[in-house]
């Protein structure tokens, strides 16, 4: 089975936002809200600076507290590719997946569901990216099969240096930055 | 969709879902999704994709638009277009956002009180353009057509500069020359005898060290240049950043040189020496191309790295330093000719240094520097000739005033606007704007408005409601570019192609396209027989005949691409170089003989009095200009613009990040608040924004006081002496806590 991961390149991301903004034409997300978003980590002092700049979202986990804590069985693994989506119709709007979520990727959607990132699985049905990966004009992300020792995202993992965002909440994120 | 709930919506589609296997890249495991997968934005049935050209900036990429049951659901890059690639900006991603814009300009409108009170009538296309045919001739007849004045932005603007040229006005002119990338055109023709060009002739792809001055290529989302810096930077290219701000390029940069602004002439100066000291320049390519390399030598002696430390601030060695890494990936090292340039007044002669620089690198028509634009050819339309105005360009009489500012460029804004308010050489009566906010494209907006004031018609012909569009006299409201057709972009570029903007969706309302309403005009002042065709779609199919091409091709793939050409000297380009000596001018006699500098000089600039920072702007990824502060796709990425401040700077003063201030500049203008971000990425000694905020018009309702405006704050400017553009990063404000 194919396990859906990210990379992602952080020398050559710029932060443009282009992600975000199609993330929100693709998917129809509401006003106001949105699916991925950007950081900027900067330290030092002017003008010794290092600086990242990095697209994130949710980090569709191998150990998702929000699908654990779920009441309602809304929050699930997906069985393609290890996604972790959500059953709008049996979402109650509790909020138990926002406070699990270690990396802040879920919003109440005006109608009344726990909304976020999927993958595009839509997309990935169809042999696309997801419409980030997709549309990003520095080519900084890559979407592929974790699985598959051959796939682009594993040999990136495999030949530089990579890390997940806030590893220590042991949820074993699926979205890794290089630079 | 409106009156069910997209979670009903969802309860009734999904017991159709599941049921379809789809074949696919990701081979046979993968299904259909079940029920939580919104049916709405499957790809296949009921939808049309339909190739075009993004307007959100001037750009032009290639562009597919997707209509979903007949509503526009989003917009791609053309994979077929070399500008695009396949991947638009964010601010083309968010072209939806421009078409939806609630507050769009919706009929034609006749002011019905005092210029300036935004009382209108709404009127027909038949009244308003016989009000406008009836006012220009009046204007032809009392002053001559000269005093008629034309102010344009984008590839939109074609027919209606065609229907002025044939109403018979020379003075055609566009902010983007004088207030943006003039200087660095002129600069660059001073030396190598061409400019640099839009999209810029620049081969970032392939270069093994790139240059950035001021140029923050990152947050200025010139599509293609921002693809080819992150390929290139990618590949472990070599970056040098060269700002007082620590931009993003400076964040991707092997070096980053913090320099004070308004001394960049003292560091080009000084990193030409250096190379020039240490025999790092391209000998042989100078030796062939050059013209007056001694007299330059000779000049550039005195600029020590040491004497440009005491000038920018920046440490000898990393002068040095810097100079040798360029020298070290040679002639693939390009120095970004920038684009926006108009900052001190002497930014041609900045321009030039930047050009020399590149010249001693060798990188002018070199694999990873200045490559020759290859384009296709397509005939244009054969008009009847143009009457031959009997008074000269109003901005420049002769010439004399700016001797570089010549016919070939674009006529000199700031110098309408002054013949406006003098009537000096001649009286300038009507404007018509088109896709320009000239209030926040000029500086000192007292000038425009004192200008406006002189005018018996100012027609304003855009697609929001602008401030500008409030003092005019008419407003014609365009359509978007998604619904409509726009000539053809026959562009300048790697490789050569024609493209199609082409409606995708109908204006909602009476909004009408730029051709239609050139031609209607034209009929009016009884000018019909300069648009011969009866649409611009015949219009169109006449170019791409006479160029042996298909009209149909181009409508069903938006672009044709023509035969690779060679655009580099290796591949048989002819090094040609149309100066006075016919090579490149380090020494310029051109300029000497006008009594100007033949080699750059640095001059000091005013600097900010005590307590005062300097005032500098720049780009937004997610806004173009003045221009999109009101689409809703592009103000959830940014609603208004931040002022950074030094974090050391903010402790003294009392203010953190998230505070609101206002900046008063040293003429006493107060701006709108601004929220503060406070950081070390920012020198002490001036404070940035992002241009375009702060609007007035309470009809853009979403962009209406949201941050502050960088024009208002510009009321000083110094005028470039060779081309007549306006230095715009000379205004110092304080902070109103």
């Amino acid at each position: 089975m194919a396990r859906f991961g990210m990379v992602i390149d952080t020398k050559k991301c710029v932060g443009c936002m282009d992600c975000v903004v199609a993330c929100k034409t693709e998917n129809n997300v509401p006003e106001g809200f949105c699916r991925d978003w950007i950081a900027t980590d900067s330290k030092g002092t002017f003008p010794n600076i290092q600086m990242q700049i990095r697209t994130e979202r949710c980090n569709h986990c191998d150990s998702p507290p929000c699908v654990s804590c779920c009441p309602c069985g809304a929050s699930h693994v997906h069985d393609l590719g290890g996604v972790v989506l959500v059953h709008h119709d049996k979402c109650s709007g509790c909020k138990a997946c926002i406070a699990a979520c270690p990396y802040d990727a879920r919003f109440i959607n005006p109608d009344g569901y726990a909304d976020k990132c999927t993958f595009c699985i839509h997309r990935v049905e169809e042999g696309l990216n997801p419409a980030c990966v997709s549309v990003c004009p520095t080519r900084c992300m890559y979407f592929g099969d974790l699985d598959d020792p051959n796939s682009e995202v594993s040999r990136l993992l495999n030949s530089r240096k990579n890390k997940a965002l806030v590893p220590e909440a042991g949820t074993k994120p699926q979205i890794f930055y290089i630079d | 969709m409106n009156s069910l709930s997209r979670r009903k919506f969802l309860k009734i589609t999904g017991a159709t879902a599941g049921l379809v296997v789809a074949g696919s890249t990701l081979g046979g495991l993968v299904k259909k999704s079940n029920a939580y997968i919104d049916k709405k934005y499957e790809n296949g049935k009921g939808v049309k994709k339909i190739p075009t050209f993004c307007d959100l900036c001037f750009w032009k990429c290639g562009s597919i638009a997707y209509v979903k049951n007949g509503e526009l659901w989003k917009i791609e890059g053309n994979p077929e277009d070399p500008l695009s690639r396949g991947r638009l900006c964010p601010r083309g991603t968010g072209g939806p956002g421009a078409f939806r814009d609630p507050d769009r300009l919706k009929s034609p409108l006749i002011r019905k009180t005092e210029r300036g009170q935004e009382q209108w009538v709404e009127v027909t296309w038949d009244e308003a353009l016989s009000y406008i045919a009836d006012k220009m001739n009046r204007i032809k007849t009392s002053f001559g057509p000269e005093s008629m004045a034309y102010f344009v932005h984008g590839i939109g603007g074609n027919f209606i500069k065609h229907m002025m040229k044939a109403y018979g006005t020379p003075n055609i002119s566009a902010p983007s020359f004088a207030q943006c990338r003039g200087p660095r055109d002129i600069g660059f023709r001073l030396t190598f005898g061409e400019d640099v060009g839009s999209p810029e002739r620049m081969d970032i792809q392939n270069a093994k060290c790139l240059v950035l001055i001021g140029s923050h290529l990152g947050e200025n989302m010139h599509n293609t240049q921002v693809q080819e810096f992150a390929e290139m930077n990618g590949a472990g290219g070599s970056i040098i950043v060269v700002d007082p701000r620590f931009s993003v390029a400076a964040g991707k940069a092997k070096y980053y040189l913090p320099i004070k602004p308004g001394t960049d002439i003292a560091l080009l100066l000084a990193w030409m020496k250096v190379i020039v000291d240490e025999n790092l320049f391209d000998k042989d390519y100078v030796d062939k191309y050059g013209f007056g390399f001694e007299q330059f030598k000779a000049e550039i002696q005195q600029y020590t790295p040491e004497w440009a430390y005491t000038e920018t601030g920046i440490e000898p060695e990393l002068i040095r330093t810097s100079a040798r890494e360029m020298a070290k990936h040679k002639p693939a090292t390009l120095i970004h000719s920038g684009r926006h340039t108009t900052w001190y007044g002497d930014d041609t002669q900045r321009s030039r240094a930047i050009a020399l620089l590149n010249a001693l690198m060798g990188s002018w028509g070199r694999k990873g520097g200045y490559y020759y634009p290859a384009s296709m050819s397509v005939p244009n339309y054969p008009y009847p000739p143009y009457p031959k105005p009997e008074k000269g360009k109003v901005d420049n009489p002769g010439n004399t005033i700016y001797p570089f500012a010549t016919e070939g460029h674009d006529t000199i804004t700031n110098g309408v606007r002054e013949a406006t308010i003098t009537g000096k050489p001649y009286p300038i009566k009507g404007w018509i704007t088109y896709g320009t906010n000239l209030l926040y494209a000029m500086p000192n907006q007292d000038e425009t408005l004192k200008a406006i004031q002189n005018l018996d018609l100012l027609v304003v012909v855009d697609v929001v409601p602008t401030e500008l569009a409030g003092w005019a006299d008419v407003v014609l409201p365009e359509s978007v570019y998604l619904e409509r057709f726009d000539d053809i972009n026959v562009e300048f570029f790697k490789e050569p192609f024609v493209a199609l903007r082409q409606p995708v969706m109908d204006s909602p309302n009476e909004q009408k396209p730029n051709w239609w309403i050139a031609k209607k005009l034209a009929d009016k002042l009884g000018l019909g027989h300069y648009f011969p065709w009866n649409d611009i779609e015949e219009y169109i199919k006449y170019r791409m005949t006479a160029a042996g091409l298909s009209y149909d091709e181009l409508k069903k793939k938006g672009i044709i691409k023509g035969a690779k050409q060679p655009i580099f000297f290796n591949e048989g380009i002819n090094p040609e170089f149309p100066t006075p000596s016919g090579k490149i001018e380090f020494y310029s006699l051109q300029l000497a003989g006008l009594g100007h500098d033949p080699v750059p000089k640095f001059k000091k600039h005013k600097e900010p009095p005590p307590g005062f920072f300097r005032l500098i702007f720049g780009r937004s990824p997610v806004h173009t200009f003045s221009k999109t502060q009101n689409n809703k796709l592009l103000t959830e990425m940014q609603d208004e613009n931040e002022l950074w401040l030094n974090i050391n700077i903010a402790k003294r003063l009392g203010v953190k990040s998230g505070d609101y201030v206002k900046l008063k500049n040293q003429d006493g203008v107060v701006s709108n608040k601004i929220k503060v971000k406070a950081t070390e990425r920012i020198r002490q000694d001036c404070v940035y924004m992002t241009h375009g905020f702060g609007h007035t018009s309470k009809k853009l309702r979403q962009a209406f006081l949201k941050g502050a405006s960088d024009s208002q704050m510009i009321t000083q400017y110094t005028v470039d002496p060779l081309m007549g553009g306006t230095g715009m990063n000379v205004n110092f404000v304080t902070l109103e806590l």
